[in-house]
């Protein structure tokens, strides 16, 4: 199977072996067609958004508008703080130049002059090795002005490395706006949305980097050739990131669609001492677990694992053996949801340290039946009730581990019921929910 | 105590605001540069840059505080960052944990009395593939166990 965005080519990270292998052809074939026709090609290659929520890249796009005198800029997220997910700084490592033409073809299509590549705060080493790259291709003509010469068209633009300082929530669109314009990355509330009313009130595009590294090859060879790869309705390649317990953790490039089992079993060497598998998150911390016993048939896309109550994600798949303890699993997750709120909503802010609080009281043997009960209630009331997605990222680990392993986590709880220690004053309220419950 | 960025440093913010349309976004770039200048990011820098990018301190201030990057305190000459997020977590990263913080005689956010460690429980680096990771300051380590950690810890003490 051919590889699209991290090829098995030695030195592909240097400039010229990139342009022995066809560098910059794809730039030169776009610029000759309108930016409309770019946006066509992409949208009937099916490509989706490889970020988290898989939405088609072309129909992106198509959102910017045509007629306005305002600049428009292209954001290109590499944030990548989901745990579990650890694709990005491959491409930044091993083939930026794909990247850097990736983001030529989109800043032309959509008419940008300007580009910022995200790139979280912690990379320093990568920061340091895409900066290296954009140098290389500026010196040499592919970006900047002098792109006029090389290409031989009126079009150019300026692609720059923004870093971050360690805040997860800048990889939700609108918090990586704030935080680019220098500002706490707080989300913004949608609508307006980035193509009407971005960066600096301008018209933004942003996509992740794995999508925007896809978008040479469909240039060059087609988008029926793309379309092709894998499963109809996500097609191409996804990085898969495998972590936790498997014997070859590790990024594998295979088209979407590929089974779970196969990628557990096959490419990632299988668990450690044969083991069972207990929990699988399929697509980064957020996304809801699947139970070990149920992992035969499950397909690796947007849409098969939709149908099987989870979602794609960051594709990164974290794998659990039968001796985790799941509970503490959880509570960490939680712990992470609760670090990284913004603090911008209220029932994301104080229900993830709640559900952290609750969680780290079964983790001490202390927790009870109700708890359980208790910790979906805070869930369900986190979710849909925030501006940005993290409260539904917090929200479902814990409604879905909870309910797809309720056998577990009962084990671990008393049946009997414990009373907390009453508040008197709270408790002679009528909204006294925890403790009139569970009294009666 | 006036802090002034050096000739040099200036320089690296001046190229930093062409980047942007405005001046504004430089500022998290010229924390990170005056973080390194002065060790930590004290209210003197919070001024500075405010005067430089055409801030108020608290806008400054207010990013700060944000995120979690920018110290507001001296920290030590190898700052330890230790992973503790599920992939890592599932890997062994808590042994880690527990070995580093006894190994140096502190915790988090801490630093040791001679200046030379600081600690930081830190999330996911996006290092799963090769958990569990350390980094110290700007530099990842990872594959580990708490036997490889010993031997990183013991060459940075050993260093001069």
């Amino acid at each position: 199977m051919e590889k699209i965005v991290l090829p098995d080519i030695e030195n592909f990270d240097q400039l010229s072996v990139y342009i022995e292998h066809d560098g910059f052809t794809a730039a030169k074939k776009a610029f000759e067609k309108t930016p409309d026709d770019i946006i066509d090609i992409v949208k009937k290659s099916g490509l989706r958004g490889r970020g988290g929520a898989a939405f088609s890249a072309g129909l992106k796009w198509s959102f910017m508008p045509k007629t306005t005198d305002k600049p428009k800029y292209l954001c290109v997220n590499g944030d990548e703080s989901e745990p579990g997910s650890f694709k990005d700084r491959q491409i930044f490592e091993f083939n930026p130049h794909q990247l850097i033409e990736g983001i030529l073809i989109t800043c032309y299509a959509i008419g940008a002059k300007v580009s910022y590549i995200y790139i979280r705060g912690e990379y320093h080493k990568w920061v340091k090795l895409m900066q290296k790259a954009l140098d290389d291709a500026y010196e040499k003509g592919y970006v900047g002005e002098k792109m006029k010469g090389t290409f031989g068209t009126d079009f150019y633009c300026d692609i720059y490395i923004h870093k971050g300082a360690g805040a997860y929530i800048c990889g939700e669109e609108s918090s990586l706006m704030n935080s680019l314009e220098g500002q706490r990355g707080y989300p913004r509330i949608k609508p307006p949305f980035p193509a009407q009313n971005g960066l600096w009130g301008c018209p933004t595009t942003i996509n992740n980097v794995e999508t925007i590294a896809n978008i040479p090859k469909i240039i060059e060879k087609g988008w029926e050739w793309f379309a092709a790869i894998g499963e109809s309705k996500h097609p191409g390649t996804i990085l898969y990131g495998v972590s936790g317990h498997v014997n070859k953790p590790g990024v594998y490039e295979l088209p979407s669609g590929t089974l779970i089992t196969d990628i557990i079993y096959n490419y990632a060497g299988g668990v450690p001492g044969n083991k069972k598998i207990l929990c699988v998150i399929p697509g980064g911390s957020s996304m809801p677990p699947l139970r070990g016993d149920q992992l035969d048939g499950i397909k690796m896309d947007a849409e098969s694992l939709k149908s099987v109550g989870s979602a794609i994600g960051t594709a990164g798949i974290m794998v659990m053996d039968e001796d985790t303890d799941l509970v503490k699993v959880l509570a960490r997750i939680t712990k992470f949801y609760h670090h990284e709120s913004c603090g911008q909503c209220t029932p994301c802010r104080e229900g993830t340290g709640w559900m952290e609080k609750v969680l780290n009281r079964i983790v001490q043997g202390n927790g009870s039946t109700s708890d359980l009960d208790l910790l979906i209630s805070i869930a369900n009331n986190i979710e849909g009730n925030t501006i940005c997605a993290l409260g539904e990222a917090a929200a479902w680990p814990v409604r879905f581990t909870i309910n797809r392993f309720r056998d577990y986590f009962e084990e671990r709880v008393n049946k009997q019921i414990t009373l907390p220690v009453m508040n008197k004053v709270h408790a002679m309220r009528d909204t006294s929910f925890p403790i009139a419950d569970i009294t009666k | 105590m006036n802090f002034k960025f050096t000739e040099e440093n200036l320089d690296r913010i001046n190229q930093e605001i062409k980047k942007y349309p405005v001046k504004k976004p430089a500022v998290m770039a010229a924390l990170y540069i005056g973080q390194e200048q002065n060790g930590y990011i004290s209210n003197e820098v919070i001024k500075e840059i405010a005067t430089i990018l055409e801030l108020t301190p608290e806008e400054v201030y207010g990013v700060v505080t944000f995120y979690t990057m920018y110290y507001q305190k001296p920290m030590g000459k190898h700052h330890i960052q230790v992973c503790t997020n599920v992939s890592c977590m599932l890997r062994g990263s808590y042994e880690i944990w527990d070995y580093v913080r006894e190994e140096l005689g502190i915790d988090n956010l801490e630093v040791t009395e001679d200046s030379k460690f600081s600690l930081e429980e830190v999330e996911c680096m996006g290092s799963c593939g090769t958990a569990p990771m350390i980094a110290v300051n700007e530099d990842y380590y990872e594959n580990l166990n708490t036997e490889k950690v010993g031997g990183i810890l013991e060459s940075l003490r050993n260093e001069s």
